[in-house]
């Protein structure tokens, strides 16, 4: 499903190389984690999947689905169903929660040349993704996580996943900021929408999330390059030994 | 009248002139509005309209922009419209005319031309200062409009909008209305052109608010554009009175919007709004005068703008408070969102204060729309046109919001959108 080929990306603004030829395969149905030290590149390769403009691709492809997407804006990517869910989601005052998201689900729908959702079936399907969540009402008439606390952000992250059905999820530092009950209902979210066709990126720093969303291939990212690949055992290696050792080997 | 000039007048001014002497005649008025209106145009005359060389028209050399004066031309008949918020109560002043039909349960309502007939609207024929070239040709030419008087406690259930309808030509309202003490009562006050034909417009309001009104006042100007609109509303504010002003400017090719506003009762409360949406080649005006008079008030100033094209907007703020008037709080601020390179907009808040005691702020800024909403917004999938869009009209509608009133917030950001929309 995603194939990044020998990726090289800077910021466009000073040229800073982040990512360095960086080579990557996720095969639709898999859950991929990506681990790292601080600083290995982690969230650009999140932002660049997506099309965030502050950066160059330099070098090398990324392909979705056998096609590069590197022309594609962030909104065409989105409604081809790439989904970020945000380290730290954007307080945006003034755009009503309610009206984003219906805006947002009928803009994919028109990209992709569906019909647009009727006000009842949106409403439900807005109704039933949240009670699942836990979300109340009340913080959905909110402006847009405008006045949500760390974890009713992240919540939300998940809601607009499960109500925009992407076919690639990533998810940048889901658990960051959370507590222990509150990364248990965002990874079930994350679990449920777990699907032969759809594939997920967990971007993470810690172990800790991976007992809850369970990875079938992880990989250590480093300096702008996966330096080793493995399943979820090397997961656990990290978290025992830390970094050190594997980003010695590969020095 | 006397035709000798001490300089030499523009075309603009040679019109406006002209234009009083053909209607001199007929302009309602008994003789103390005669002599008051002759006098107002002889000042203006010899005045001048106001250049930038003056200050309170730095940024609007009103000599330079009004090139022309279109003829007071008859129209024919122009018909209402719908109101703005549902189940309002429409006066209409249809180019410049006001309903003698016209009531509202509760509010006592005399037409402005039978108080300049009778006499008793010449005392408030005035300029406020040497430089008030609004309260000069509105005084010279004005017509009718509405006087009305809101009774003590008296608390109205539906808005009255004050609906000036017009086409091409000339028009000058005045409005001046009376809140009693402890009224509560909603106005909106409607300027909008009917048809694409260059207009002269004038209107003052002159509002007074008795110890402990609760009012809210809207002043929606969707003129066309080629017109000339200047507005002015002045205002008392008594013991514990408060006031939402909110101003929305929509339209217009030459747009001053005047608020001159005294608190002078301990008490009072001030909450001021704006929303100054600016495209094609306009210049729109803003300018506020407040004094803070006597001890214990507050106030708040928000103004939003958003310039498309080649507009140009200014925002002039002046807060005074008075020596005595302590414990005076008052913030402004007046935040711009320019999304073009052609366009501009001046802000000049100013802070006059004389009392020791008081908690009194003021804060401008000017940007771009922020880049990291814009890509959150995309990367869901909207696209970037309507991203762009969403995220300037959030920028006006958070302010919108705070008028709290349902279905006026819900029509005006119907207004804001229906104008992003074709402009942006």
């Amino acid at each position: 499903m995603l194939e990044i080929k020998n990726l090289h990306a800077r910021i466009a603004e000073d040229g800073t190389e982040i990512i360095r030829g960086l080579n990557l395969t996720v095969k639709a149905g898999e859950i991929a984690a990506i681990m790292g030290p601080n600083g290995s590149g982690k969230s650009t390769l999140s932002y660049i999947l997506s099309g965030r403009q502050d950066y160059e691709v330099t070098e090398g492809d990324i392909l979705y689905n056998g096609e590069s997407i590197l022309e594609l804006d962030p909104a065409e990517r989105a409604s081809k169903g790439i989904f970020l869910a945000f380290q730290y989601p954007l307080e945006i005052p003034g755009v009503a929660t309610m009206q984003f998201l219906k805006v947002a689900m009928n803009e994919q729908r028109k990209a992709r040349g569906e019909a647009e959702l009727t006000t009842p079936d949106f409403m439900r399907r807005v109704k039933d993704a949240a009670e699942k969540l836990k979300i109340d009402q009340a913080m959905l008439r909110r402006p847009l996580n405008v006045g949500f606390s760390g974890g009713e952000k992240k919540r939300a992250e998940i809601l607009q996943m499960a109500l925009l059905e992407p076919k690639l999820c990533i998810l940048d530092e889901t658990d960051s900021g959370l507590d222990i009950d509150a990364l248990k209902i965002v990874a079930d979210g994350v679990n449920a929408l777990k699907s032969p066709d759809r594939a997920t990126i967990v971007i993470t720093h810690y172990q800790r999330l991976l007992d809850y969303i369970v990875p079938d291939t992880v990989h250590v990212l480093y300096k702008g390059q996966i330096i080793r690949s493995g399943d979820k055992a090397l997961a656990l290696e990290l978290e025992e030994n830390g970094y050190a050792d594997i980003i010695g080997e590969a020095a | 009248m006397n035709m000798q000039t001490t300089s030499r007048l523009t075309a603009a001014e040679t019109a406006l002139v002209e234009a009083f002497g053909a209607q001199i005649g007929e302009l309602p008025g008994n003789g103390a509005v005669i002599g008051t209106r002759d006098r107002l145009l002889d000042e203006l005359k010899k005045a001048g309209l106001p250049t930038r060389r003056i200050e309170a028209w730095h940024y609007t050399d009103l000599k330079n922009l009004m090139r022309s004066v279109p003829d007071a031309a008859q129209v024919s008949a122009i018909d209402p419209i719908a109101p703005l918020v549902e189940g309002s109560k429409v006066l209409s002043i249809l180019q410049g005319e006001a309903d003698a039909k016209a009531a509202v349960d509760g509010v006592e309502i005399e037409l402005f031309k039978d108080r300049l007939a009778d006499g008793s609207a010449a005392a408030g024929l005035t300029a406020l200062d040497k430089d008030d070239a609004i309260g000069r040709i509105n005084g010279s030419f004005v017509r009718d409009g509405y006087a009305l008087t809101v009774p003590a406690d008296t608390e109205l259930d539906a808005p009255i909008e004050l609906q000036a309808l017009h086409a091409a030509g000339q028009v000058h309202t005045r409005f001046p209305v009376s809140f009693g003490a402890a009224s509560k009562a909603t106005i909106i006050e409607r300027h909008r052109s009917v048809t694409e034909g260059a207009a002269l417009v004038s209107s003052i309001s002159d509002i007074t608010l008795e110890d402990g009104a609760d009012i809210t006042w809207i002043i929606l100007q969707q003129q066309a554009a080629e017109d000339t609109h200047l507005g002015q509303i002045r205002v008392k504010l008594g013991t514990k009175a408060k006031l939402r002003l909110f101003v929305i400017n929509a339209g217009g090719k030459l747009v001053r919007q005047e608020l001159r506003i005294d608190v002078v009762g301990e008490g009072a409360e001030l909450m001021l709004r704006g929303v100054n949406l600016l495209g094609a080649e306009s210049h729109t005006d803003v300018t506020l005068v407040l004094g803070h008079n006597v001890p214990h008030t507050n106030s708040t100033e928000i103004i939003r703008n958003v310039v498309f094209d080649r507009a140009n907007g200014v925002f002039q703020g002046m807060i005074r408070v008075a020596p005595d008037a302590q414990k005076t709080d008052a913030k402004m601020s007046c935040n711009t969102l320019l999304l073009t390179d052609d366009g501009g907009f001046s802000a000049k808040p100013e802070l006059e204060i004389f009392a020791d005691d008081v908690v009194c702020g003021h804060g401008a800024t000017v940007a771009d729309i922020e880049s990291s909403h814009l890509f959150y917004l995309m990367a869901r999938g909207v696209p970037e046109k309507k991203a762009r869009a969403m995220l300037v009209n959030a920028f006006v509608a958070e302010i919108v919001e705070e008028l709290e009133e349902e279905k006026l917030v819900e029509a005006l950001e119907g207004v804001i959108s229906a104008w992003l929309e074709k402009h942006a």
